[in-house]
């Protein structure tokens, strides 16, 4: 219970949600207490002109996402909370174990799966489940990887239930994308509300492109002392493409689109002023189908023709690397727990949330029969889209989501409705609780690194439970505390 | 001991983003400087004449007729200031700086994307209002203060390696052509038919196309105390140190493309061959003789020099770039789902 926030602000509820400011979590220390006084002490109204300020400055700065309709393209900041999240060391010792156990398994399995394929004929998962996926690529069948990495770059969603416990709610193995605003959020704090941050230590957030252009260096063709990088963007119209700029910025490197490179017997060369210069590690931001229009989507116009027959060569790397889709598929996470299991004979440190999975007998029985306490998901969407939430959902809603799942069980997984932790978020009526959650980013080319934090999204509309920018989500700047208060080690 | 030098090479695509930026964001500061000096052409009865000098002198006839406007002074402020439609327009020239600006973000320091950022949404935001009456010199102050802004900082801050060379030869190519339309719009101005008046008319005139040039001061105090068009001619196209005469702009550019040569092994024979003929062209006959025969055919020659200049350079240093114009490829980009 923190006292002083709950005398500042009497009205604020967080119902039955764990609360990540004003829960008891003895490692945080006397960081909330602090949090909640200087608050107080700046005051509702200069906060908001504040928060006010930093979103004019998001703007001038261009921090944006697209987002299109039909007719028209709108720059949006993604809403910054100023208020921030805080993570006790202990809490992040065991997030930052998980995340690397996490990658270790999904790496292991993909190296298996685009290999000898044990998993499978162990019948640990169905063969369908795999070589069905619509994101398996045969391509990659034999086709071995430096280090046994797959996944370079992974964002994997992590909740907090009601009563604190972590769950993990989804891998994100292909182009995750938010790392920008981790880095960004801390920046503006810096600058908006040093007054909020003073004293308190804080694990830092700024070797992310060092860490990232390390990795891709480890990848690159042998041989080479300081490999040529480039990260290959969609270009301007890609609603992800600030946070392009930003990583090219970051780690030092040119963004390139499709048209930048060429391929010339199994090499891949940018092209300069000065002619063409050769390319060793490819950082793309690119959907595997648009990658080489002689393998995949011929239609492409944004990929690079001749790309993967260079890869196969070993003359250039891609991270990720081809493929990676079939390992953060919805249907392949309700695995991810027998997975962990299979290849690192440990069991998971942050947990799955409850699955049920529909192609399977007993989660199709479960689900129908619990519709209106599940929320249902596709299994092939990203960004929040399908997803049913029986508790909230009308008649007419869960009739048209049992017809979907009846029509085509494979494609549907179930999971109880978990209560997403809760956070103060300045809001229209005060300071009041908004559910989020937390993608940390783990970076993978020998070694896994992940960078303190990660991105905390926030649902800025009362009572929701989605968080995706796309559908009006806001972020938190997330702190971690580098000092562990249980063990005495700070003053 | 020495610091490491690495060269790590520059996209073509990019040095012909900055090349283009430098260009547009020039071509707004000069058209906001051609409006503002065409105001003082106006005379009670003849305002369209002025006007429509501006429409004549950027070769935009067509371009202005097939928008739907009709030859009047409101209609012109219009095309220039407000209509984004029109791609010789101050707004859509700075969407074109922006969204070059865009790619070239990883390049640009921050203080320069946020300041063109900024200055896109005021452009954005014109008014009808803001062309009427006063409002006019301070609206074209603004424009030009943006660039100039724009101007100072990448002085200030954009690291000066080949790509620094790119924006400044767009940027002098731009602004040698837009003085050479600046000295053209004193020739569609009207002159009352002879005498005293003539003369006055005729001096207030040229003395506006000089303030126009942001080179009045300058110019009062190296010319002669009774000064003749030739002069001003002279100061504009062939001072060396008037910072917007064509004789200075072609003069940089020869040394940025010697300095390309030297520092980065970018040789671009046939573009250094195009600027010494310019530079001939700019000095080799009296500009009596010019102003005889006609300065106005004088000017269109240089400007399509600078054209040809241009695309010497685009073909020795952007060849390779191909853009993917079209709209299903924006639609590519645009659909790419990131998690």
């Amino acid at each position: 219970m923190n006292e002083i926030f709950h005398n500042l602000w009497p009205e604020y509820d967080p119902g039955r949600y764990f609360c990540e400011l004003t829960a008891d979590r003895p490692d945080a220390g006397p960081v909330p207490e602090w949090l909640a006084q200087r608050l107080g002490r700046i005051g509702l109204d200069a906060l908001r002109a504040r928060a006010s300020a930093a979103e004019t400055d998001l703007i001038d700065l261009g921090v944006t996402f697209t987002v299109y309709s039909d007719a028209t393209a709108i720059d949006r900041i993604l809403p910054f909370d100023c208020i921030p999240r805080v993570l006790t060391a202990g809490e992040w010792d065991l997030l930052e174990r998980a995340c690397i156990q996490r990658v270790a398994a999904l790496n292991a399995f993909l190296g298996d799966i685009y290999g000898p394929g044990h998993i499978v004929r162990d019948g640990v998962i169905p063969a369908d489940l795999v070589y069905g996926n619509s994101n398996y690529r045969p391509e990659m069948q034999d086709f071995p990887v430096p280090h046994g990495t797959y996944v370079h770059v992974c964002g994997i969603d992590i909740i907090r239930d009601e009563k604190g416990d972590f769950r993990v709610l989804e891998d994100n193995a292909r182009t995750p994308s938010g790392v920008s605003y981790v880095i960004e959020n801390r920046h503006l704090m810096l600058r908006t509300f040093p007054d909020l941050m003073s004293g308190i230590r804080l694990r830092p957030v700024d070797d992310y492109g060092r860490r990232l252009r390390a990795a891709m260096s480890e990848i690159a063709p042998g041989g080479l002392d300081d490999p040529q990088v480039v990260l290959l963007s969609p270009g301007i119209y890609n609603s992800a493409y600030f946070e392009h700029v930003f990583l090219a910025r970051e780690m030092g490197v040119p963004l390139v689109v499709g048209a930048d490179l060429v391929v010339e017997d199994d090499r891949v060369y940018m092209r300069t002023t000065a002619g063409l210069k050769p390319v060793h590690t490819i950082y793309r931001r690119l959907n595997d189908d648009f990658l080489d229009p002689k393998v995949f989507r011929p239609d492409s116009m944004l990929g690079v023709p001749g790309l993967i027959g260079a890869w196969k060569a070993g003359n250039v790397a891609i991270a990720n690397a081809v493929g990676t889709g079939v390992a953060d598929d919805k249907a392949v996470y309700a695995y991810m727990p027998r997975i962990i299991k299979y290849y690192l004979g440990e069991e998971p440190l942050i947990h799955n949330v409850e699955t049920h999975i529909c192609r399977e007998a007993a989660g199709l029985k479960y689900t129908l029969d619990n519709l209106d306490k599940l929320v249902t998901k596709p299994v092939g969407e990203s960004g929040g889209y399908g997803i049913t939430i029986g508790p909230r959902a009308s008649r007419e809603e869960l009739e048209l989501a049992r017809d979907s799942i009846r029509a085509n069980p494979e494609n549907w997984i179930s999971q109880p409705m978990i209560g997403l932790s809760v956070a103060p978020t300045l809001v229209e009526e005060g300071i009041g609780p908004r559910h989020l959650d937390l993608r940390p980013f783990i970076v993978t080319g020998k070694e896994s690194w992940v960078l303190p934090g990660g991105l905390s999204r926030v649902a800025m509309k009362r009572g929701s439970l989605i968080v995706n920018s796309s559908q009006g989500g806001g972020s938190k700047d997330t702190w971690v505390l580098a000092d562990n208060f249980n063990n005495g080690s700070a003053a | 001991m020495t610091m490491m030098r690495f060269d790590p090479g520059l996209l073509a695509r990019d040095a012909e983003g900055l090349f283009w930026m430098a260009r547009y964001l020039e071509r707004v500061e000069n058209l906001a400087r051609l409006i503002d000096v065409t105001q003082s052409f106006e005379s009670p009865g003849f305002e369209t004449d002025a006007w429509f000098g501006l429409i004549r002198i950027n070769a935009d006839e067509e371009n202005f007729a097939a928008r739907g406007f009709s030859p009047d002074a409101a209609h012109v402020k219009r095309f220039y200031l407000l209509d984004r439609g029109n791609p010789t327009s101050i707004p859509a020239s700075l969407e074109d700086a922006r969204t070059n600006a865009r790619t070239l973000r990883p390049l640009m320091s921050t203080e320069m994307w946020r300041q063109i950022n900024v200055f896109h949404r005021f452009a954005g935001r014109i008014t009808p209002e803001d062309l009427e009456g006063d409002a006019l010199s301070r609206l074209c102050t603004r424009l030009k203060e943006g660039v100039q802004a724009h101007t100072g900082i990448t002085q200030g801050t954009l690291y000066r390696d080949q790509g620094w060379y790119f924006y400044e030869l767009g940027r002098f190519i731009e602004r040698a052509d837009q003085t050479t339309r600046m000295l053209d719009i004193k020739y569609t101005a009207l002159l009352p038919r002879d005498g005293e008046e003539k003369r006055v008319a005729e001096l207030t005139q040229w003395n506006a196309v000089l303030r126009a040039a942001a080179g009045y001061h300058a110019f009062k105090r190296y010319a002669r105390a009774a000064f003749s068009a030739e002069d001003v001619v002279h100061f504009l196209l062939r001072d060396p140190s008037s910072p917007r005469s064509a004789l200075l702009c072609v003069r940089r550019i020869e040394s940025h493309l010697d300095d390309l040569r030297r520092l980065y092994g970018l040789s671009a024979g046939e573009a250094i061959e195009r600027a010494e003929l310019l530079r001939a062209l700019l000095l080799e006959k009296p500009l009596g003789h010019i102003l005889a025969t006609g300065l106005h055919d004088y000017l269109d020659i240089v400007q399509i020099h600078l054209q040809q200049l241009a695309a010497a350079i685009g073909r020795a240093f952007f060849r390779d770039w191909r853009p993917p114009a079209d709209e299903s490829a924006q639609l590519q980009e645009q659909t790419q789902v990131t998690a």
